[in-house]
């Protein structure tokens, strides 16, 4: 079964990380990535860039609105994802257990619906 | 409902702060009498759902009535009374009256005579009945939680990383089926003895070693669940002083939570257990762990936890000699790994012999375990590559397998361990070009 790990962190503080602590951080990702790929698990990620440079669009009564920002202001941001194909839901959480941002924030795990 | 815990009801009681010495006392029956009170309920219904609702009821009901009239003389006889009541009154729902009517008076008589005197012991065959080998083997632990210290669904899903959902469906089920299957409240056989006990052992090491996982006790829940483990591994040796396993298991706790303190620094970063401070072990466990391991081995019956505890006793020789006593811990690990088919112990043992014979010997026992589908995973497994690479100077091979051990952590102090281990090996190498 295909699962979605999304990231969710403060971005600021991920922003405003000493230069050590990030480099910390881009190896931890990095080797996090590396396991799932030798574990035939991984089946994609990405990295988003902050929700500053976020837009939201939407269409109501016919008329386009677009606004600056991301959809909802709140205390942990979106920041990345990953999409892991596994067996059932525990291996999902184990996975997401070992991402580096369930240190630092928090991952919510979601099914993918195949259509 | 199924999950009605008395965990919440205890938390309710201290958010409301009502009267303290009951709810003291309503706490203190919680937390060590609750399993007895739904073991000897269960026992005799062999509804463990249904023992379980009823005494999440009696303990509400005593949190309003025993501020208001006092702690009665037996508050164990009092809550049995009121759960007795509750499974009555739905034994007659689920039933009708008549065709419920001599299972009622069986129950009846059975729990009036509880009132009336000591309450016997049930919950080694609740433990037994929990880790029945009919019962799915992962929701064993849960099971023998829940049923006798009252953990609810979400903190037993947490400590073994399942969603509560899942958990809390787990349990249910696991529950209909001790009443569906009928899975006896007893204690086996002398037969069949070994076998059970080894069930309801393994349960129980498996909720400490969830436990374990958490070192510095930041997830409190986690905490406790070491703590809960030993509780329970102490209950298991005052109802069976004989079975030098369950002794055995006791030991090996109390030696794993001896080091607890000394796993971390001041600074809250990993210290492995080759450069722990001797002098930081609990030296009183310690002292608890080897007259229990010592009780165990005159029974004359060796056993896979009485094995473990020994390598942990090996491990404490440093207290006084400065070195591990290596040559006897591998020969723990070969009889363990004779009745033992784990990569825990194959790990273990590669380890202790590169220890004893040097990097090369550890790193060929550790290729021998090499396609075991199960150490893709696994991370003890790549850490352990990683370091007896280093030491035979296999710089490549060594950060590779560190890679694997880093994206496998969870824990992130032994990440950063791991990482600073990494970059050292980085250093080395430049160091010698």
């Amino acid at each position: 079964m295909k699962y979605i790990l999304l990231i969710y962190g403060n971005e600021a503080g991920m922003l405003s990380a000493s230069k050590e602590t990030a480099g910390q951080m881009i190896a931890a990702y990095s080797a996090y990535t590396e396991a799932m790929k030798k574990a035939g698990v991984y089946v994609g990620s990405d990295r988003l860039r902050p929700t500053s440079a976020a837009s939201t669009v939407r269409v109501a009564n016919g008329k386009t609105q677009v606004l600056d920002g991301p959809y909802a202001e709140t205390k942990e941001q979106l920041g990345g994802y990953y999409m892991v194909d596994v067996p059932d839901l525990d291996a999902a959480l184990s996975w997401a257990s070992r991402c580096p941002g369930a240190a630092h924030g928090t991952m919510e795990v979601r099914p993918i619906w195949t259509m | 409902m199924d999950n009605v815990s008395p965990e919440s009801t205890v938390t309710t009681l201290s958010v409301h702060a009502l009267d303290v010495p009951a709810r003291d006392t309503a706490e203190a029956v919680a937390r060590r009498g609750y399993g007895k009170l739904v073991a000897y309920l269960a026992a005799r219904t062999r509804d463990v759902a249904g023992a379980e609702d009823a005494l999440a009821d009696s303990f509400a009901a005593a949190l309003t009535d025993w501020p208001q009239n006092g702690i009665p003389h037996n508050p164990e006889g009092w809550l049995i009374t009121v759960a007795r009541r509750r499974m009555i009154d739905a034994a007659r729902r689920r039933r009708g009256a008549s065709e419920a009517a001599d299972h009622l008076r069986l129950i009846a008589e059975e729990l009036a005579a509880a009132e009336a005197n000591d309450m016997q012991d049930d919950r080694l065959r609740l433990m037994f009945a929990c880790a029945h080998p009919a019962i799915d083997p992962a929701v064993r632990a849960p099971l023998i939680l829940q049923t006798i210290l009252g953990f609810d669904a979400a903190t037993i899903a947490s400590a073994f990383l399942v969603s509560p959902a899942t958990m809390g469906q787990r349990l249910v089920r696991a529950k209909s089926k001790i009443r569906e299957a009928g899975i006896p409240f007893r204690l086996p056989e002398r037969a069949e003895l070994n076998e059970r006990l080894a069930a309801v052992l393994g349960a129980i090491y498996a909720a400490f070693s969830e436990g374990w996982s958490d070192p510095v006790g930041t997830q409190t829940r986690r905490r406790n669940l070491a703590e809960e483990a030993i509780w329970l591994g102490r209950l298991v040796v005052s109802l069976l002083p004989e079975e030098p396993e369950g002794l055995g298991l006791l030991a090996l706790m109390l030696h794993a939570e001896a080091r607890r303190a000394a796993r971390r620094n001041a600074q809250g970063d990993y210290v492995p257990l080759a450069e722990q401070d001797p002098q930081a072990w609990d030296a009183r466990a310690i002292e608890e762990a080897e007259a229990l391991l010592l009780r165990a081995s005159r029974m004359g019956a060796l056993g896979r936890y009485q094995l473990e505890a020994a390598v942990q006793s090996a491990h404490t020789v440093r207290r006084r000699t400065g070195r591990s006593d290596w040559p006897a811990i591998v020969e723990l690990y070969d009889a363990l790994a004779a009745i033992v088919d784990s990569p825990v112990v194959a790990i273990n043992r590669a380890i202790a012999m590169a220890e004893a014979r040097g990097a090369v010997e550890g790193l060929a026992a550790l290729d021998a375990l090499e396609g075991d589908p199960r150490l893709a995973e696994y991370q003890p497994y790549w850490a352990a590559r990683a370091g007896l690479l280093a030491r035979a100077g296999e710089v490549a091979a060594a950060a590779a397998a560190y890679e694997r051990a880093i994206g496998l952590e969870a824990d992130p102090a032994v990440r950063k361990f791991l990482q600073e281990r990494r970059t050292e090996l980085r250093y080395g190498e430049s160091c010698r070009r």
